[in-house]
């Protein structure tokens, strides 16, 4: 036990001794907050529209002051003429375009018909399709304005309460997202290069000569980073409760023992790799391709599961991070308890005893 | 001039022996542009909707299923209460839920007013956005069917009605994938020439070669070039690759000259291996250099506006993207191969990356230092 702790001691030293490696695994979390906290939303705000008003009547001016309110769009500048119209696109800035015909005013009164053309950026499908439909329903309440007082009878409104996020934040789905991700990184790719260098550097042949247990110099080495994750787990908690506001609705103890199953998970897979690799090119290279990789793109937190291929979502089902997600969600912002997840953390134990047992079986004494 | 040439030379050299870097630049782009269109598709169908029908009407049904007709909404059952479809949500079955209120038809004729409840599962902002909107609209779309068969023809036609015609441009069939390639392309660019470049410094300081460079009479330019070159025409080779991937699978062709694209690219990749170059001058091992890299290419990715519009941030992130070399290419790379976009679009564009390329190549070859 003693030299347990004495070798602990120094695979700390180890840590501790590279200050800017360790400014990085203490930074990324705080920034990744920050950026997916404040800078990203997948709410469409403030797109710019341009108006292409050959009408210049009271209706036309009427519906641009109404698009101007709105706080979706932002009027870029009026032209006019369909090569003026192209050549905005063409520079990029501007989303989308309304074009007024001539006499729309009177088209309106006389003939109680106008027409109005919308024409969308489309090359980002989500954001021209939402673009349009705020605009048919300004334009749609334009139309009822304009007609009354005569109100429209047989009208249905739909009440829509948006559940869990009213704001549309971005923070729900990316603060256990970027957990997954940390936690990943941290245990994965430090452990696994951890091991790779000493054999690298050749004092893993002095460590494993040693009267000590070559499996217990392994185990040392995945302690510090077990300990450095959870300080990770904590301070992403408290970022996520005290600066983004978004509170913890399960029990926090659950949170943690889940945590600390899928950091052991992790610490096991980069075990797993420095056993199988030799330099640390290489042991970066394959925790970067092949287990960051897959961790962003099929843990669920930035591209939606269930709209890949069968293939695809196939492989996601082997993704430890995938689970380790869907657990964080349900614990912290659905407020969900044990019974909920329990299948979820049966798959991440199943997941966690199987590379266990590989990496013990394909742990050798001697180097080759 | 001739020191170079031998300085490339052995650089090229160590390139090729590398097998495991050959393979990166051969592979990566291929996998990435496979599999990262196919994950990264944020087309929004096929809604989980759950109904809680109170109702039971006429009425309640003919709106459910020109709900479950308009292609956006999967049904995932009727529900007897509010509560039993809200546990549909929280496991996940289900993405909204809507409620028609006991009465919906009578009070609608004889009140002529009624409401809908639509509750939306949030967490997925996109989603939720899209499938209320999508909702609404559909139940304005039944709204305006009730209303002229419930009106005498004569009484509606005396309000006026405004006609909207909606057009998409530069991707009518409206493909995300057509969307994300560019920006895929532009992200495989970043991520190959960055990284490469911050750990190839780092490994001659690591290994202890850098000393016998030190002692010879190569120039501190010298050296950096004979860096920047190889990996530079690895990235335009990468790049070319992508853009022949992109073709044969997803049928993109760029719409504007494939000349700018690739002057652009080039400029581009000036600017990240500088980038790449600059922090492999900081670093004293490979692994604070990749944790380095891999640290700065996520906040520019994610900053980058590949994945949520840049319009919708706030204020001081938007500055943050004004500084960020890979938001400038994201946006090029789209202009250029979906909008057909020429110089004169892109050369703001151009001359902020000269910029980037200028300033981060000078940092690194005076950041370089001969003797330790």
């Amino acid at each position: 036990m003693k030299q347990f702790i004495i070798f602990v001691r120094k695979e700390f030293a180890h840590v501790l001794r590279d200050r800017k490696t360790l400014l990085i695994l203490f930074g990324l979390p705080v920034v990744q907050i920050m950026i997916f906290g404040f800078a990203l939303t997948n709410e469409v705000k403030n797109s710019k529209i341009i108006i292409v008003d050959y009408a210049k009547d009271i209706a036309s001016q009427e519906l641009t002051a109404k698009i101007e309110a709105s706080r979706y769009f932002e009027i870029e500048r009026s032209v006019m003429g369909p090569e003026k119209m192209d050549k905005a696109f063409k520079e990029g800035k501007i989303k989308i375009a309304v074009v007024f015909p001539e006499n729309f005013n009177h088209d309106l009164l006389q003939q109680n018909k106008g027409t109005i053309q919308i024409i969308a950026d489309a090359s980002d499908p989500n954001i021209a399709n939402t673009l349009n439909t705020y605009l048919s329903s300004i334009i749609t309440d334009y139309q009822t304005e304009f007609n009354s007082p005569r109100v429209m009878p047989y009208r249905i409104t739909p009440e829509t309460r948006m559940l869990y996020n009213p704001q549309l934040k971005g923070v729900h789905n990316f603060v256990p997202g970027v957990m997954a991700l940390v936690l990943m990184l941290v245990c994965v790719m430090m452990t696994a290069i951890s091991i790779v260098k000493e054999k690298e550097t050749g004092t893993m042949e002095i460590l494993l000569v040693s009267p000590f247990k070559p499996i217990l110099v392994i185990v040392s080495k995945a302690v510090p980073y077990l300990i450095l994750s959870l300080v990770n787990v904590t301070s992403i908690l408290l970022l996520s409760v005290f600066v983004l506001d978004l509170p913890i609705n399960g029990s926090v103890f659950l949170l943690f023992a889940e945590s600390t199953l899928f950091i052991i998970t992790c610490l096991s897979l980069g075990l797993l790799i420095s056993i199988k690799t030799q330099s640390q090119q290489i042991a970066m290279l394959i925790s970067l391709m092949g287990m960051l990789l897959p961790t962003l793109l099929f843990s669920g937190f930035m591209f939606p599961i269930e709209n890949m291929p069968w293939p695809l979502q196939w492989i996601s089902n082997v993704i430890p991070a995938k689970w380790f997600y869907i657990i964080v969600k349900s614990i912290m912002i659905k407020g969900l308890g044990f019974s909920a997840i329990w299948k979820e953390t049966a798959i991440l134990s199943g997941l966690t005893i199987f590379l266990v047992a590989v990496s013990i079986k394909n742990f050798k004494i001697r180097l080759a | 001039m001739r020191t170079i040439k031998f300085l490339l030379q052995k650089e090229f050299r160590q390139i090729f022996r590398n097998k495991a870097i050959v393979i990166i630049i051969l592979a990566v782009p291929i996998v990435q542009l496979l599999i990262l269109p196919l994950a990264a598709n944020y087309e929004v169908k096929n809604i989980n909707l759950s109904v809680v029908d109170n109702d039971h009407s006429d009425y309640s049904q003919k709106l459910v299923s020109k709900i479950t007709s308009s292609g956006y909404f999967r049904l995932t059952g009727f529900n007897t209460s509010f509560k039993d479809a809200f546990k549909l949500i929280e496991s996940d079955k289900a993405d909204l839920i809507l409620e028609i209120p006991h009465g919906f038809e009578q009070d609608l004729i004889k009140e002529k007013e009624q409401k809908l409840f639509v509750a939306v599962n949030a967490i997925n902002g996109t989603k939720a956005n899209l499938g209320g909107a999508y909702l609404n609209t559909i139940t304005r779309n039944f709204n305006d069917d009730i209303r002229v068969q419930l009106m005498e023809p004569g009484k509606f036609n005396t309000s006026a009605a405004i006609e909207i015609t909606s057009s998409n441009w530069f991707n009518p069939l409206m493909n995300y994938r057509i969307f994300m390639v560019p920006g895929i392309l532009a992200i495989l660019v970043t991520m190959i020439g960055g990284y490469l470049s911050a750990l190839n410094i780092v490994k001659e300081k690591e290994i202890g070669t850098i000393e016998q460079i030190n002692v010879t009479p190569i120039k501190k330019y010298h050296f950096i070039l004979g860096k920047l070159i190889p990996f530079w025409i690895l990235g335009l080779i990468v790049f070319s690759l992508g853009l022949v991937v992109s073709w044969l699978v997803y049928g993109i062709i760029p719409l504007g000259s494939i000349l700018l694209l690739f002057g652009f690219v080039a400029v581009y990749l000036l600017a990240v291996l500088g980038l790449g170059l600059l922090i492999s001058t900081f670093c004293d091992t490979q692994q604070q250099a990749m944790f380095i890299a891999f640290f700065f290419l996520m906040i520019f990715i994610l900053m980058g506006g590949l994945f949520t519009p840049i319009d919708s941030m706030p204020d001081w992130a938007k500055v943050i993207t004004k500084l960020n070399p890979v938001s400038y290419m994201i946006d090029v790379m789209r202009m250029i191969i979906l909008k057909g976009s020429g110089l004169k679009d892109v050369q703001y564009h151009l001359y902020t990356i000269m910029l980037f390329a200028i300033v981060l190549n000078s940092w690194a070859v005076w950041n370089y230092k001969k003797t330790s």
